[in-house]
């Protein structure tokens, strides 16, 4: 699934401007320690975190994930979206939980394999 | 020919964290590095570069040397160096202070990251005068990490 149909389904708010959104989303991954993340994480999973720092854009960028899911309602400082853009990394914002958006992205991605 | 990239790590600057991995990572992938080697090296340097800024009393620095055979790290500081290597290798080890908990970081598996990642990886420490690591990605095909 691609992931501007997940942030369409999921009612997303774009963060990052001039960011590519069609590209695949393989599946997710929930986790606001960084280093798991770096051990855990796969090209193409889309990451849900409350972290809000600049340091979840180099996180994402070499781990390749599909993008970055902040949950809880967090937006992170103008600087932290805009290296986010530099880096070619979609940030996302949703307002329910991490939980809440795990669930719904869990449920979107395994409807997209039947 | 050898290709070498340089970067400096400034103890405390925690709003340039992870810089020198993620440019690191773009250039490896502009001359042609796979996305799969690159991504090892990004996460072995993100880790290191994040073990400088909190941890080494006066940051350090990040080097990467790429040849045909293999992308070499050496991440150095001077201090104040690791009284225990064994136990900072062991996985969900930490001495990170608070302020790096907060962000997410001190899950113990900084050193662990970077050997899992590295086909080669040797670390020297001494008390008082500084921490030396070396990791080695080898650029064959299907070279997986040990």
């Amino acid at each position: 699934m691609l992931l501007t149909d997940v942030v369409t389904a999921l009612g997303l708010q774009v963060l990052t401007s001039g960011v590519d959104l069609d590209h695949e989303v393989r599946s997710g991954i929930v986790c606001d320690l960084l280093s798991v993340v770096l051990a855990k994480a796969q090209q193409n999973d889309l990451w849900i975190t409350i972290q809000r720092h600049q340091n979840i854009v180099a996180v994402a960028k070499v781990t390749s994930v599909a993008g970055v899911i902040l949950a809880d309602g967090i937006i992170p400082e103008q600087a932290v979206i805009d290296r986010a853009s530099k880096e070619e990394i979609p940030l996302l914002a949703a307002k329910e939980s991490s939980f809440v958006v795990s669930g719904k992205l869990f449920a979107l991605l395994s409807s997209g394999e039947e | 020919m050898n290709t070498n990239f340089s970067y400096d790590v400034h103890a405390g600057d925690i709003e340039q964290g992870g810089s020198a991995s993620a440019a690191l990572k773009s250039e490896l992938r502009k001359i042609g590095i796979c996305e799969e080697q690159a991504r090892r090296a990004g996460i072995i340097v993100f880790e290191g570069e994040m073990n400088l800024l909190v941890y080494a009393t006066n940051g350090g620095t990040v080097n990467a040397t790429v040849t045909s055979e293999a992308i070499t790290i050496t991440i150095e500081d001077a201090g104040p160096g690791i009284a225990d290597i064994d136990l900072a290798m062991t996985p969900g080890y930490s001495t990170a202070p608070d302020w790096a908990l907060n962000l997410g970081f001190g899950a113990g598996m900084g050193l662990v990251n970077m050997q899992r990642n590295s086909n080669f990886f040797e670390i020297h420490s001494h008390t008082g005068k500084g921490t030396l690591i070396r990791c080695r990605v080898n650029r064959r095909k299907n070279d997986a990490a040990d």
